[in-house]
């Protein structure tokens, strides 16, 4: 297959670096391999995950940047994640929530189901797509100094900002998180919310 | 053209709506709901907006209660044919989701092709672990609405309400 680009970073470093410094962030990961990077850059009640609902990262990501302005939210996903559910970008163009950053790891692949390749192996321009569809701040990051460009914009920009990052697509050892989705679920209401929240 | 009756209940929803202080309203239009959009839209305490697929909604409803905010989707039946595999994440997680389904494809319809779609929508909620409850007469929207938000909101669980064409009337081309 082709590849359209040849400078790439490694996945799991980069999801490190990435968050390293997240302050009080919000972060919806799924499906599945950029939960495994999360979770490797250490455990946090608040990062919700997605074990499955393919394509709803964005859309849950949305629904709690607007419940939630003043808190910085990231949604981060893969290529193929993001796919599934695309019409949720031109969805985010109309309701810009300006607290939110969309953070996808595209290695090209469905990574979970055997490193077939997917759409944007074939040039097809995730950011492109974002930009089309009225997203204010949108990067395209294939190396480290635009990792770091990306790490202080999600603390910094009036958003909301898209960030394609290339990655390779090796598949670092899964780091499995809580599986049980009533547990992540109270989990981050209760860090975020409080205690009594869970009594509402 | 569209031919509607305006009847109490549509600015009844928009009530039990704020009752329970619901801040998130999102929506893939239909006839039966343009009232209660134009009302969200107009009000600064709800952020409404419309999705490009329905499916969008179950994440958006899940996220807002993830922030401490109550959402709602409003949809048609042909839309419950979308959203099936995000219902995994209401179901996985224990969230609540309220949606406010308007029926075609039943009571009335002059179109074939809103059948399947119409006829299947209680069975495919059902068998996706949605509690489905009908709204058969205008009488009843807004009693079975504030019901079925007080299960969805307190017992943690995804509750469809279907408003019958029979109560939104039949849409009529002429």
């Amino acid at each position: 297959m082709p590849i359209q680009n040849e400078r790439r970073l490694d996945r799991r470093p980069a999801v490190a670096r990435l968050i390293a410094d997240r302050r009080d962030m919000l972060i919806v990961a799924g499906l599945g391999s950029a939960i495994w990077d999360v979770e490797a850059a250490g455990e946090n009640p608040l990062n919700f995950y997605l074990l499955g609902a393919m394509g709803s990262v964005l859309p849950t990501a949305m629904g709690l940047a607007l419940a939630q302005p003043s808190r910085r939210v990231m949604a981060l996903t893969g290529d193929a994640e993001l796919l599934m559910g695309l019409g949720a970008l031109p969805t985010l163009g109309v309701r810009r929530p300006s607290n939110l950053a969309v953070v996808v790891l595209d290695n090209e692949r469905f990574g979970e189901t055997g490193g077939q390749a997917s759409h944007t192996a074939e040039g097809v321009d995730l950011a492109g797509y974002a930009e089309a569809s009225g997203i204010p701040v949108v990067l395209r990051v294939d190396d480290e100094a635009g990792l770091d460009d990306l790490r202080n914009r999600l603390h910094r920009d009036e958003g909301p900002l898209f960030a394609c990052v290339k990655v390779n697509p090796d598949m670092p050892p899964v780091v499995m998180p809580i599986r049980d989705g009533f547990t992540g679920m109270r989990r981050f209401r209760e860090a975020l919310l409080g205690h009594d929240a869970l009594k509402q | 053209m569209l031919q509607t009756q305006e009847v109490p209940w549509r600015e009844g929803i928009y009530d039990v709506l704020k009752e329970i202080d619901v801040r998130q309203v999102v929506y893939v239009p239909d006839a039966g709901h343009s009232l209660l959009i134009e009302r969200c839209l107009a009000d600064p305490g709800i952020k409404a907006g419309p999705l490009t697929n329905e499916f969008e909604a179950v994440g958006m409803c899940a996220g807002a209660w993830l922030g401490g905010e109550k959402a709602v989707a409003l949809m048609q039946s042909s839309g419950v044919g979308n959203i099936v595999n995000a219902l995994g994440l209401i179901r996985s997680c224990g969230f609540p989701l309220l949606m406010l389904i308007t029926m075609r494809g039943e009571w009335g319809e002059f179109n074939p092709w809103q059948l399947p779609m119409g006829q299947a929508t209680p069975h495919v909620l059902e068998a996706a672990g949605v509690i489905v409850n009908r709204a058969a007469l205008p009488e009843e929207v807004v009693d079975v609405v504030r019901a079925s938000a007080a299960l969805a909101f307190n017992s943690y669980c995804p509750v469809a309400v279907l408003i019958s064409q029979r109560v939104i009337g039949a849409k009529v081309f002429k």
